[in-house]
């Protein structure tokens, strides 16, 4: 475990060097210029994919332990399954099983799960322009839309479509197969929460929030976002806080000033 | 058929229809630039929503426990200028030896 650690730890280090080394290069001459473009997409496909290759061990354990759960909950193993490669959203999919668990209906299942993921409703939009291509195509990849890639996907206040295409592949291959092994192991296999893995979350998100806070607004929204949703987890279902927390970006209607220190995007 | 498969089949609908509904459906469109302000904090104002409710809810609970400890330490490697994965094992580090001790 510690060497695979220690080997990501290279290649993300080595991946952001690179990255950097990239977006300064200019583009060259017309010749090179569509090489250098195809390159340049290899690249942010890659990027993509290493840079959640850290998480996933964590995100490949809680799947096992959503497995798991599914089953004890009276899913057979293809629901169990089937559920982790269409719906592919940990906190929906825990939370739909956990009511039906606890005896309560099929309604009430699908109203926690929708209201845990109707956040991405916001994050899609907020993405929308950087998805290309014919609907088929924009609806095929919107799939790969989960928190970690939406998250690592975006970059001086843009999107990167492949970044987010590269990362969604390496979450959605150990979503699911870590929920089939969770099918075929059961109860032996350890919870998450005794590695720490559930403090992974957070941390990540906070370190990919950090770089985006450049403006007063940006600023205002994150903690106008974090506010909103610590004052409405005590008195709103689960899925409520954060979709609430929408409405701080309604800061971005203030003059835009950079915070100082740093340059407005 | 049985509940869960109902469940399974209509959450898996409803959430590609959520999923897809800004790429598909706005893809295409330039937003007007007071909308592109607002639309644009998105990313500062959820992640910020997430880092607060995974790290300080748990069953429509405000609590303080080893995910608030471990989120103290990656705040502190930031501050460091630690590199994203030295962030992300301080957090789930600090977490497991706590509830190890306790």
């Amino acid at each position: 475990m510690r060497a695979v650690f220690l080997h990501t730890a290279n290649t993300v280090l080595g991946s952001s060097m690179s990255d950097r080394d990239r977006h300064r290069h200019q583009p060259g001459p017309a010749s090179g210029a569509r090489t250098d473009r195809r390159a340049a997409a290899r690249a942010s496909y890659r990027a993509g994919a290493r840079a959640m290759l850290p998480l996933a061990p964590a995100v490949t354990l809680f799947a096992a332990s959503f497995g798991v759960l599914a089953r004890s909950a009276g899913f057979d193993p293809a629901a169990t399954v089937a559920m982790s490669a269409t719906t592919f959203a940990g906190s929906a999919q825990f939370a739909a099983v956990s009511v039906l668990a606890a005896g309560g209906t099929a309604i009430a299942a699908v109203v926690a799960a929708v209201l845990l993921n109707a956040r991405y409703a916001p994050m899609g939009l907020a993405a929308a322009r950087a998805f290309t291509g014919g609907r088929l195509r924009r609806l095929l990849e919107s799939q790969l839309l989960v928190d970690e890639s939406w998250a690592f996907a975006q970059e001086n206040g843009r999107f990167d479509r492949r970044r987010l295409v590269g990362a969604g592949l390496v979450l959605y291959v150990g979503w699911v197969g870590g929920t089939a092994v969770g099918v075929v192991a059961g109860g032996s296999l350890g919870d998450p929460a005794t590695l720490g893995l559930d403090a992974a979350f957070p941390a990540l998100f906070l370190a990919l929030m950090v770089p985006l806070i450049r403006t007063r607004n940006a600023l205002a929204a994150a903690l106008g976002g974090a506010g909103l949703a610590l004052i409405l987890t005590p008195i709103s279902p689960a899925g409520v806080p954060v979709i609430a927390a929408t409405l701080a970006t309604l800061a971005g209607l203030a003059p835009r000033r950079p915070l100082r220190g740093r340059e407005a995007a | 058929m049985t509940t869960a498969w109902i469940a399974v089949l209509v959450i898996g609908a409803a959430t590609i229809a959520i999923k897809a509904a800004g790429p598909v459906l706005a893809g295409d469109r330039e937003l007007p630039i007071r909308a592109g302000r607002v639309v644009e904090l998105v990313g500062p104002a959820l992640l910020a929503a997430l880092v607060a409710s995974q790290a300080f809810a748990s069953d429509e609970q405000l609590v303080l426990d080893e995910r608030g400890a471990g989120l103290v330490a990656a705040a502190v490697a930031l501050l460091l200028r630690a590199p994203i994965l030295v962030v992300i094992l301080a957090a789930a580090l600090t977490a497991a030896f706590l509830r190890a001790v306790s």
